[in-house]
């Protein structure tokens, strides 16, 4: 079972979710056998990482198109790299850019494509796959019996770890189709230094009790000292308080950091299903009865305003 | 001489896909050992992606003068109110795929299937299901009619032949240009949900709504149980009194900064 794995960068480093695919991939041919390769656009500065971390080959390709994330040019890509080493499993991280590419893939590849992954497969009879559905609301096992995978896996769905390999670094050139970079990027923002949401371990969100956009800097100041990304309740989305790209629930951003900061955020259902997957939550509301602390580890009922400049400070002073 | 009004207008025809999802307040749950999903008792409603790209459809044929709105639908006879109610909202015409929705490989082919050399300018369908949330329906029709798809779309509009278009990327967005035909996987802002009126209403029960037949279709996996997220523990109150205990805490105990 050799297993191909997608590293995708950001800022010329390769993603921490792109390393816990190669654990993923390296796990998968532990029980089962075979080798993990990669394949990379570009040459990130931590390029050294893909062998540390178990990749035995890395398909490096050198072409600045793939800057703009063109779903069907990594599509084919992806394809063609696997063809190229002989892997039947592709294993992706979630991200916005896999997320459009996965399905062209699988499609062209005649593969199945098995998203929202949350745990390494279970081979004790055939391969079962583990996702979460109803955005995080439930699992779902599948029995895989299609012979081509194309796996992407959620944040945490294993454990970082060093397993050297050679990670002997070879170049490549994909066939790609006319129907590659046919779209056409006119222009792009991204916000820039920001930690991104779904790649962080520490989120700060605040709710409609921060009563404006004007008090963001509770939340801001917060995720400084934390070193962590700021998302947002879907009220505070649709009042335009902070960019959609920032809501955090079950029809935004389903985000499964080590440690999630719900500020003012009362706790809808459909807020909680896009935070379940945190490892640890805490909460602070002046409501007690807000449904937040149902799920939260840790709890403070007070005032944000109040609270919230405290706790930063005592963070400043402790870390 | 006379003025003649400029009727040079682009006809768009979309064809809309929607779910028929739980609503968003659901509680989910189980039976027969885990194997059944428990729909007594849960609302379903139009997926809430699937509702923006609805309305961003009829929108367009609005502005455009002339074309038409399909709403396809693969599901069984029960679920045949989303359809009426996308009908209400503005769509001409619905498809129901009389099948249950097995999963998003299943409906992409019944998708493709309906729409191949049928000419479609627009494939329009929300970013995922909120339900088994895939997110791939929509690059799998692209796949299977070789047609360029795009996702998650906030914004769209059509000169002609091109569209541009706004895509939401990891800490932002981009604006992109390309040609019709197109799938897109829409999500807001793309257009404001609409309410439907007591006239689309009783309109929608005269639109026509056709039933067919699914293709057969493989898609290498099947659903072997469900599981729900182990409760959380009960939560730990700090008084807002003192903050540094908090601090304490996710330090020592939890271990998380």
């Amino acid at each position: 079972m050799s297993v191909l794995v997608f590293l995708e960068t950001s800022d010329n480093q390769i993603k921490k979710s792109a390393l816990e695919s190669i654990s993923y991939a390296f796990s998968m041919c532990k029980s089962q056998g075979g080798e993990v390769s990669a394949l990379v656009m570009g040459n990130p500065s931590n390029l050294g990482d893909a062998g540390k971390y178990g990749a035995a080959t890395i398909l490096q390709v050198s072409d600045s198109r793939f800057d703009q994330g063109d779903a069907q040019a990594y599509a084919e890509a992806l394809a063609g790299a696997a063809n190229e080493v002989g892997a039947k499993n592709i294993v992706l991280a979630k991200t916005a850019l896999t997320d459009s590419a996965i399905a062209r893939l699988a499609a062209a590849w005649n593969a199945a494509a098995l998203t929202n992954v949350v745990a390494l497969p279970d081979f004790s009879k055939g391969m079962t796959i583990k996702r979460s559905i109803f955005s995080g609301k439930a699992f779902e096992f599948l029995e895989v019996n299609s012979e081509k995978n194309v796996i992407s896996i959620k944040k945490n769905a294993v454990e970082l770890s060093e397993n050297p390999a050679a990670g002997s670094v070879k170049t490549f050139s994909p066939t790609l189709s006319s129907k590659a970079f046919s779209v056409q990027q006119m222009s792009s923002e991204k916000a820039e230094g920001e930690i991104l949401l779904p790649d962080a371990e520490i989120v700060v969100s605040g709710g409609r009790g921060l009563k404006g956009p004007e008090n963001w800097g509770l939340i801001t100041d917060l995720a400084k000292v934390l070193g962590a990304a700021t998302g947002c309740s879907k009220p505070v989305s649709d009042l335009h308080w902070r960019p959609h790209h920032e809501h955090v629930g079950q029809t935004g951003i389903k985000v499964s950091p080590n440690l999630y900061i719900a500020i003012g955020i009362s706790g809808a259902i459909q807020h909680v299903a896009g935070i379940s997957s945190s490892k640890v939550i805490v909460a602070i509301n002046k409501d007690p009865d807000a449904p937040i602390f149902k799920v939260a580890t840790y709890g403070i009922v007070g005032d944000a305003f109040e609270v919230v400049p405290k706790l930063t400070q005592a963070l400043k002073d402790s870390l | 001489m006379t003025l003649q009004p400029n009727f040079e207008h682009h006809s768009m025809n979309i064809l809309v896909c929607i779910t028929s999802v739980p609503d968003t307040t659901s509680k989910i749950s189980f039976s027969d050992n885990n194997t059944k999903f428990v729909s007594s008792g849960i609302t379903y409603i139009i997926g809430p992606y699937d509702d923006y790209a609805l309305a961003r459809a009829v929108e367009l044929k609005e502005s455009a003068g002339s074309g038409s709105v399909i709403a396809f639908h693969v599901g069984e006879a029960d679920s045949e109110p989303v359809i009426r109610k996308a009908l209400a909202i503005g769509a001409d015409e619905g498809v129901r795929v009389n099948a249950p929705a097995k999963d998003g490989f299943f409906v992409a082919k019944q998708i493709a299937e309906y729409a191949k050399g049928k000419n479609f300018d627009l494939i329009l369908m929300g970013r995922e299901s909120i339900d088994y949330n895939s997110g791939i329906v929509h690059g799998l029709v692209g796949e299977f009619l070789g047609i360029t798809s795009l996702s998650p779309v906030m914004k769209l509009d059509i000169e002609g032949n091109s569209a541009m278009l706004e895509r939401e990327i990891e800490g932002g967005k981009e604006t992109l240009k390309t040609n019709l035909p197109l799938v897109l996987g829409c999500q807001e802002p793309i257009a404001e949900w609409k309410i439907p009126s007591m006239r689309g209403i009783m309109s929608a029960r005269t639109k026509p709504l056709h039933v067919i037949e699914p293709v057969a279709y493989s898609s290498g996996f099947q659903s072997e149980k469900y599981e729900l997220p182990a409760p959380r523990t009960t939560c730990k109150m700090v008084s807002d009194s003192n903050v540094e205990e908090l601090v304490t805490l996710l330090k020592s105990e939890a271990k998380v900064i």
